[in-house]
C-alpha cells in the first residue's frame, strides 16, 4: 500500500515535469483560463442587448419621436428611420430585429379618441431576443402613450413587483464567466490527461512502466492527481484573477466549496479523458474524439440552454454525463450560496461516474497498450 | 570531370544545431555516388538540399547546371531529378495498393493513361511486384516497399536519382536484390547519375565516388580505393574511424569478446512455440529457443519480421496467442510484479523521459524499482560513472545525441540490477564508434556480471559479436547457432551471404524472380520532350492526381470517414434537440397568504398556461428560499394577505414575484411571460368593471407580428443555424488535419520533389473534402426536414449554392489554418477553436450580427459563417429567394478566392 502510494507520487512528479515541456499544452491552458473565459463572459450577449430597431414613422408627430427616443441603450440601439417600402427588404437581410410601424395620425387620432394600431414586426428567427424584446417594446410604448396622455388614471388594478434572487440585475456576465471557467475546466481535464497517456503511448514510455514492478492503476491514478491538481490550480486562479478581479463578478457563494467539488468532479472528467485514450489509436483519433464529446458536454450539459427545456430522454442521458452534475452543482454553490445538503445527489453522482469511466479505462489499458503497436 | 551537382559553401542549421558547416562539393556525373556515416552527420540535409525538397540558408547549389536557390530553375530541373527520403516508404501512400501509389505519381508528372499503364507494368515487371500489384503498401515488407518507392521515384526516368538511406532496416536478400535493380537501371541509362546516403559501410564498397561525412563536414572524398589507401586500412569501417577527428577517435578502442566462461547451463530465457496473431496476420509463428545465463543471444532479421513483438511477448507486455514463455524458471505473467524486479527492459524507440535530466530518469526508475533510500543514492551514482554520463548528469534527456541517449537507456534499464536484459534494435542509428562503446558495456555486463543479454538487430556485424543467434524472417525462425557455426553449415563467406542463403530458401516460390527485361526499352525519348513541355503554371491533371489519391485515403480510413460522416449527424440531432430557446414547463410555486377566491382566481391564469408548472404550495419564506437555492423552482408568487379585499375596494394591491436570476436568459423569459399574463389579468379586469359602464379610454393597440416564425419555435432558427455551424467546423477541422497529416507522415515531401504547383496542390487536396462536406450538407438538410420537420421555405436552388459556396470557403478556410499548424492534433484543436467562436458568436446564431459591437462584427465579416447563416435561415424559415440573398453569394465568393490566395501566399514549396 505504502509503496503503491509513492509509484503514485512519483509518476506525478514526472507527470508535471512533462508537462513543464509542453509549450504548446502551457499556451492552450493559460489562454483557456484567461483570454477565453474573459472574452466569453465580456462579450456574451444573451436576452435583450444592443437590438437592432427601425421606425416607419408615417406619423411625424411628437408622440412617434418620443416612442423612438424612449428605446434606449444597452437593451436597444439609437433606432433608425426607415421608409415602408424599406421594411421587408431590410428584415429579409437581418439589418433589423424589430421595426415599429407608426400609422398616418397616429397622434391626431389618439387625441381625437379613435383607436389606432401600432404594427411591431419581429424577426421572430432571432430567438435569443424576439419573445422579451417584442414585450419591452410594447411596454415602452404603452407607458410613452400614457405619459402623453398624461394619463394618471391609467393605475392598475394590481401591481406585480417581480425580484431576481441571486443575481439581482440579471446580469449575464457572471453566469457566462463562471459557466467558461467550468467548460474549459471540463476541456482541459480531458485534454490534458488523454493527451498524456497517448503521448506516453506514441512515446513507448508507456511500456517502459509496464515492464517496471508498476500495476496500471497506479500509472492512471497519477496522471488523475497530477493533471487534476495542474487543473483545479488554474482554475482557482482564474476564479479569483478573472471572473473575481478583471470581470469585477461578485460571487455569494462558498469558493473553497466549489473548488472541493471540483475535485471529485476532475477525478472524474480526467478518469473520462483516460478512458477516451484507450479508446483512441493516435492522437488525431483522440483528438476528433474528444472534440465530439466536449461538445456534447459543452451544449447539453445546462451551461448554454438550461437542460428542464430539453426532450425528457435527452434530460435522462446527460444525467449520464459528469458535467451535467457540475454545471448544476457550480450554479447552486457560487450563485445560490447552496451548501452539501442541497448539493450531495451532484456530488455522488459525478463521484460514481468518475469510478465508472475509471474502472472501464482500467479494463481496457493494458491491452490498448499493446494493441497501438501493430 | 562532368558534375552534377556542386555545393560551395553550404551552411544548414536546425536552430541551434549545425547540420552542415561550410562544406563545399562537387558530385561528379553519370556516376552513382555514395554519401557515408553514422546517423545526424548531415547526409539528409545535404540530399534534400540538392534535391530542391529543403529551403537553402547559406551557400549555393548547382544542380544539372541550375542555381537552385531560385523557384524558377526548381521548376525546371525539379522533372529531371527524382528523390527518395529516408525512411521505409516515407514518400508512400500506406493504404494505397501498389498500383495506385505508382499510377499518382505518373499522374503528378502528366502521364497520360496508356504512358502510365506500359511504364507501370514495366517497372513493376522489372521490380518483382506485379504478384502484389493490388496489396496495400502498409502491407508490403520492408524490402518491397524500398523497391516500390524506387518505381516511384524512376516513373518519370529522371537524370538525377537521389537516394536517402534506401535500405537501412531492409533484410539482407532484399538489400541484395536492391542494389542488383540499380546496377541493371544503371546499364540500361549510363548517363543517370545517383546519389545514395547509407550506413552501411559494406555497401559503400560498390559505389563509383564516396563522400565521408562526419559532424556537418565532409572528411574525404574519392573512390573506394582511394579513400582506404588515403588512411592505410583495409576496410571501409576502418577507414572511416580513422577519419574521424582524434579527440573522438581516442574513445575508440577495437571491441575484443572474451570468450564465454562455460557454466553451469542453467535456462534464463525460454520461448516454447510462441507466437502472436494479429487478426489474419501472424506476426510470429511458433518461435521457440533456449538462452543460457549469462549468454549474449542475438535476434537477426529485417525491420517487421516480429523480433519486437517476441521481445514484448517476452517480457509481458503482449499475451501470445499460443506457445509459453518462461523467464528464470517462471512464465510470464503479466501480473508478476517480482518477476520485473529481475528483468532490465530497452525498447526499440528511444523510451526515457526526453523532458526529464539524466538524473531524473535514473532517480524515478530507482525510486519505482524501490531501491532503498541508502542504496539509491550509491547505485544512481555508481551508474553515472559507468556509462560516462558525469557531463550531461543535469541535462535534459532529449539534448542527448543519440549515442549517449542510448547509453542512458541502457542504464536506466540496468538501475536495479536485473540478472537479464532484452534490449530491442537498441544500437540504430548509432554511430560506429559509440555503438562499439556501447557493445562494450554489454560485453562487461555479459562476462563480469554474469547478466544474460539478449538482444535484436538488423546490423550483420553486431550479429557476429554475439554468442549465439537466431535468424528471423516474416516471423519464423530460419536457424540458430552461434555465427561461425552457421556461416560454416552453409559454406558461406561470412554471416550475411548465409543468411541470404536461408532467407532464398524460405522464400523460394513466394518472391517473383526479378525481370529486367524491357525495364527503360520504349520510347523514352518522347517521354523526356512531353515532360519538359508540361511542367509549367497549371496543369488541371496534376491537381486531380492529388484529388484522388487524398479521396482514396479517406475512403480506406474507416475512423476519418465516420467522423466525417457521422459528426454532424449526431450533433445535428444533439444540438437540434438540446439547444431550445422555447422555454416550457417552468417550475413555480405560490404562497398564498390570502387564499381568497381573488388570489385563486389570479393564480388560476398561471396553473392554466402551457408555460409554466405548478409545484406543490409553499409555506413560508424559509420554504420558499430553500426551494429556490435547490433549484426546484425557477419563481415564485407571493400573494399577499387581504388581496382579495383591497382588490375589491380599488387599494392596489401588490404581488411579489421571485425569480431565480442564477440563468439570465431564463429568468429574463420567465418575467416576460409572467408580465405578459399579468397584463392580459389587468386587461380583463378592466374590461370585467367596464361592463356597461362609460368612459372607457380608446385603445392603443400594438400589433405584434413575429414574422418567418409564427409559432415562435426554436427549432426553426436553431436547425438551420446549426447546420451553418456544424458545416463551417467538421470540414474546416477535416481538411486542415488532412493536409498536416502529410507533413506528419512525409509524404509532404512529395510535393516538395514533384513538379506539382502550389495551386494545383490545394485544389487537389480541397476538392476530396468539398465533396465530403456536400455529402454532409445533403444528410443535414434531409435530417432538418425529414426529423425536425422545418421545411424549405425559399429557393431550394438558394439553398444548395449558398451550400456548395459555403464548404468550399469553409474548406480553403481549413487549408489556410493547416498552412501554420504542425500536428494533427493542433490542426483539430486549433481550427476547432478557431472557428467555433466566430461560428457561434458573431454569426447571428446566437444574437443577430446586427446587435454585435463594430469589434465583433470584424468577425462576422472575415468568416463565412455570417453569410451562410443568412442563406441558411434565409432559405429555410425566412422564404426567401435567390434575389434577397445576393450580397451573401458574392461575399462567400469572395472570402474562397480570398482564403485561396493567402493560402498560396502561406503554403511553404520546399522544407526548412
Amino acid at each position: 500500500m505504502r509503496r503503491s502510494l509513492t509509484n503514485i507520487v512519483q509518476l506525478g512528479i514526472k507527470e508535471l515535469y512533462s508537462l513543464r515541456y509542453d509549450p504548446v499544452m502551457l499556451f492552450l491552458i493559460v489562454y483557456m483560463f484567461s483570454f477565453s473565459i474573459f472574452e466569453e463572459a465580456e462579450n456574451a450577449v444573451t436576452g435583450v442587448v444592443n437590438a437592432a430597431v427601425a421606425i416607419v414613422d408615417e406619423d411625424r408627430s411628437q408622440l412617434s419621436r418620443r416612442i423612438g427616443d424612449a428605446l434606449l441603450q444597452p437593451r436597444f440601439q439609437a433606432p433608425e428611420s426607415i421608409s415602408v417600402d424599406q421594411v421587408d427588404a431590410s428584415m429579409e437581410a437581418a439589418r433589423y430585429t424589430f421595426v415599429i410601424d407608426i400609422p398616418p395620425n397616429f397622434e391626431a387620432d389618439l387625441l381625437a379618441g379613435r383607436p389606432t394600431v401600432i404594427q411591431l414586426n419581429v424577426d421572430a428567427t432571432a430567438m435569443g431576443m424576439a419573445g422579451t424584446g417584442a414585450g419591452y417594446i410594447q411596454q415602452i410604448i404603452a407607458q410613452e402613450v400614457s405619459t402623453f396622455r398624461k394619463d394618471d388614471r391609467q393605475t392598475h388594478a394590481v401591481n406585480v413587483v417581480t425580484r431576481a434572487r441571486f443575481n439581482p440585475n440579471m446580469e449575464a456576465k457572471g453566469f457566462q464567466g463562471v459557466m467558461a471557467l467550468t467548460n474549459n475546466v471540463t476541456l482541459m481535464a480531458i485534454l490534458l490527461t488523454g493527451a498524456a497517456l497517448i503521448r506516453e503511448r506514441e512515446h513507448g514510455t508507456i511500456e517502459h512502466l509496464l515492464v517496471m514492478p508498476l500495476r496500471p492503476v497506479e500509472i492512471m491514478l497519477a496522471k488523475v492527481w497530477a493533471n487534476g491538481l495542474v487543473v483545479i490550480l488554474v482554475a482557482t486562479l482564474s476564479l479569483y484573477l478573472i471572473v473575481q478581479g478583471a470581470l469585477a463578478v461578485t460571487i455569494v457563494g462558498s469558493i473553497s466549496l466549489y473548488l472541493s467539488v471540483a475535485v471529485v468532479y476532475l477525478f472524474s472528467v480526467t478518469s473520462l479523458g483516460i478512458y477516451l485514450a484507450t479508446l483512441a489509436r493516435s492522437m488525431p483519433q483522440f483528438g476528433l474524439l474528444a472534440m465530439i464529446v466536449f461538445v456534447i458536454m459543452l451544449l447539453l450539459s445546462g451551461g448554454h440552454t438550461p437542460l428542464d427545456s430539453m426532450p425528457v430522454a435527452l434530460q435522462t442521458i446527460m444525467q449520464f454525463v459528469p458535467s451535467t452534475h457540475f454545471v448544476r452543482m457550480a450554479q447552486a454553490i457560487l450563485f445560490r450560496d447552496a451548501g452539501v445538503d442541497v448539493i450531495w445527489p451532484d456530488l455522488l453522482a459525478t463521484a460514481l461516474i468518475g469510478v465508472v469511466f475509471f474502472l472501464a479505462a482500467l479494463l481496457r489499458f493494458r491491452k490498448t497498450v499493446t494493441l497501438t503497436q501493430t | 570531370m562532368k558534375s552534377i551537382a556542386r555545393v560551395t559553401g553550404l551552411t544548414h542549421r536546425y536552430k541551434k544545431n549545425v547540420a552542415l558547416d561550410d562544406v563545399d562539393l562537387e558530385i561528379p556525373a553519370g556516376r552513382i555516388v555514395g554519401l557515408i556515416g553514422p546517423d545526424g552527420v548531415g547526409k539528409s540535409s545535404l540530399l534534400s538540399l540538392i534535391s530542391g525538397v529543403r529551403k537553402i540558408q547559406h551557400g549555393s547549389v548547382q544542380v544539372l547546371g541550375r542555381d537552385m536557390r531560385r523557384a524558377l530553375n526548381r521548376a525546371v530541373v525539379g522533372p529531371r531529378i527524382a528523390y527518395m527520403p529516408q525512411g521505409l516508404g516515407r514518400n508512400l501512400y500506406m493504404t494505397l495498393s501498389v498500383f495506385e501509389n505508382v499510377d499518382f505519381f505518373g499522374r503528378l508528372f502528366g502521364h497520360g493513361r496508356e504512358q502510365r499503364a506500359w511504364r507501370i507494368h514495366e517497372l513493376l515487371k522489372g521490380t518483382g511486384l506485379t504478384p502484389f500489384i493490388h496489396r496495400p503498401a502498409g502491407k508490403l515488407s520492408g524490402g518491397m516497399k524500398q523497391k516500390l518507392g524506387l518505381c516511384c521515384a524512376l516513373i518519370h526516368n529522371p537524370d538525377l536519382l537521389i537516394l536517402d538511406e534506401p535500405t537501412t532496416g531492409v533484410d539482407p536478400l532484399s538489400r541484395r536484390q536492391f542494389w542488383e535493380l540499380i546496377d541493371r537501371i544503371r546499364a540500361r541509362r549510363e548517363d543517370m547519375s545517383i546519389i545514395v546516403a547509407t550506413a552501411y559501410m559494406d555497401e559503400a564498397e560498390r559505389f563509383d565516388w564516396l563522400v565521408a561525412m562526419d559532424d556537418g563536414k565532409v572528411l574525404a572524398t574519392g573512390n573506394p580505393a582511394e579513400v582506404k589507401n588515403g588512411t592505410r586500412t583495409d576496410s571501409l569501417e576502418a577507414a572511416f574511424i580513422a577519419l574521424l577527428p582524434t579527440e573522438k577517435r581516442r574513445r575508440h578502442e577495437t571491441l575484443t569478446i572474451p570468450r564465454r566462461r562455460s557454466r553451469d547451463a542453467l535456462t534464463a530465457i525460454e520461448a516454447d512455440g510462441l507466437t502472436r496473431r494479429f487478426g489474419d496476420f501472424v506476426a510470429v509463428d511458433h518461435v521457440s529457443f533456449r538462452i543460457e545465463r549469462g549468454e549474449i543471444f542475438g535476434f537477426l532479421g529485417s525491420n517487421g519480421c516480429g523480433k519486437t513483438t517476441t521481445m514484448k511477448m517476452l517480457t509481458g507486455l503482449l499475451p501470445s496467442s499460443e506457445g509459453e514463455a518462461r523467464l528464470l524458471g517462471r512464465v510470464v505473467d503479466a501480473e508478476d510484479i517480482e518477476l520485473r524486479r529481475r528483468v532490465g527492459y530497452m525498447s526499440q524507440a528511444f523510451s526515457l523521459y526526453s523532458e526529464l535530466t539524466v538524473r531524473q530518469n535514473l532517480e524515478l526508475h530507482a525510486r519505482v524499482f524501490q531501491l532503498p533510500k541508502s542504496q539509491m543514492e550509491t547505485r544512481v551514482t555508481e551508474m553515472i560513472a559507468r556509462f560516462g554520463l558525469g557531463e550531461v548528469v543535469d541535462e535534459l534527456a532529449e539534448r542527448l545525441p543519440l549515442g549517449v541517449r542510448q547509453r542512458l537507456s541502457l542504464a536506466v534499464a540496468l538501475i536495479h540490477g536485473p540478472e537479464m536484459l532484452i534490449l530491442d534494435e537498441p544500437t540504430s542509428g548509432v554511430d560506429p564508434v559509440a555503438r562499439d562503446i556501447f557493445w562494450q558495456l554489454l560485453v562487461q555486463l555479459s562476462r563480469d556480471d554474469g547478466v544474460t543479454i539478449f538482444i535484436s538487430t538488423h546490423f550483420m556485424n553486431e550479429a557476429e559479436r554475439c554468442d549465439r543467434i537466431s535468424l528471423m524472417h516474416a516471423g519464423k525462425v530460419l536457424a540458430q547457432g552461434s555465427p561461425v557455426e552457421l556461416v560454416r553449415a552453409r559454406g558461406a563467406l561470412n554471416l550475411e551471404d548465409a543468411f541470404i542463403t536461408y532467407l532464398e530458401e524460405a522464400t523460394t516460390g513466394t518472391v517473383a524472380p526479378d525481370q529486367s527485361e524491357g525495364l527503360f526499352d520504349r520510347s523514352d525519348q518522347t517521354d523526356s520532350t512531353q515532360r519538359r513541355t508540361r511542367s509549367v503554371l497549371f496543369d488541371p491533371r496534376r491537381g486531380w492526381a492529388y484529388a484522388r489519391r487524398e479521396g482514396l485515403e479517406i475512403i480506406r480510413d474507416p475512423i476519418r470517414i465516420a467522423f466525417a460522416l457521422l459528426g454532424p449527424i449526431i450533433l445535428l440531432i444533439a444540438f437540434g434537440y438540446g439547444i431550445t430557446f422555447d422555454l416550457e414547463n417552468i417550475s413555480y410555486a405560490v404562497l398564498d397568504r390570502d387564499q381568497s377566491p381573488e388570489s385563486r382566481h389570479y393564480l388560476d391564469n398561471y396553473a392554466g398556461s402551457r408555460y409554466f408548472e405548478q409545484r406543490p404550495p409553499l409555506h413560508s419564506y424559509i420554504d420558499l428560499e430553500s426551494r429556490l437555492r435547490a433549484a426546484q423552482l425557477i419563481f415564485a408568487i407571493e400573494m399577499p394577505p387581504g388581496f382579495g379585499k383591497d382588490l375589491k375596494r380599488g387599494r392596489q394591491p401588490e404581488i411579489a414575484i421571485w425569480l431565480d436570476g442564477t440563468v439570465p436568459f431564463r429568468a429574463e423569459t420567465a418575467r416576460g411571460y409572467i408580465l405578459g399574463l399579468h397584463h392580459r389579468y389587468l386587461e380583463e379586469q378592466q374590461r370585467h368593471n367596464n361592463v356597461g359602464g362609460a368612459g372607457q379610454r380608446p385603445p392603443v393597440t400594438v400589433e405584434t407580428r413575429f414574422r418567418y416564425n409564427q409559432d415562435f419555435k426554436s427549432v426553426y432558427a436553431m436547425v438551420p443555424g446549426t447546420i451553418m455551424m456544424l458545416l463551417v467546423w467538421i470540414p474546416a477541422m477535416m481538411t486542415a488535419a488532412g493536409v498536416v497529416r502529410e507533413k506528419e507522415m512525409g509524404s509532404i515531401t512529395n510535393f516538395y520533389a514533384t513538379p506539382v504547383r502550389s495551386l494545383e496542390f490545394l485544389l487537389g487536396k480541397q476538392l476530396p473534402y468539398v465533396v465530403l462536406a456536400l455529402v454532409n450538407f445533403a444528410s443535414l438538410v434531409v435530417l432538418a426536414v425529414f426529423l425536425f420537420d422545418v421545411p424549405i421555405k425559399g429557393s431550394i436552388v438558394a439553398l444548395l449554392v449558398g451550400g456548395l459556396l459555403y464548404v468550399i470557403a469553409t474548406t480553403g478556410l481549413g487549408l489556410l489554418m493547416s498552412s501554420f499548424m504542425k500536428t494533427q492534433i493542433a490542426a483539430i484543436f486549433g481550427t476547432a477553436i478557431i472557428t467555433t467562436v466566430p461560428a457561434v458568436n458573431f454569426s447571428g446564431f446566437f444574437s443577430p450580427v446586427a446587435s454585435l459591437t463594430p469589434s465583433a462584427q470584424v468577425f462576422s465579416h472575415i468568416f463565412p459563417s455570417s453569410y451562410f447563416q443568412q442563406i441558411s435561415l434565409g432559405t429555410f424559415t425566412k422564404a426567401l429567394g435567390p434575389e434577397a440573398l445576393m450580397f451573401n453569394f458574392f461575399m462567400l465568393t469572395l472570402l474562397v478566392l480570398v482564403y485561396l490566395a493567402l493560402g498560396l501566399t502561406l503554403l511553404k514549396t520546399q522544407e526548412r
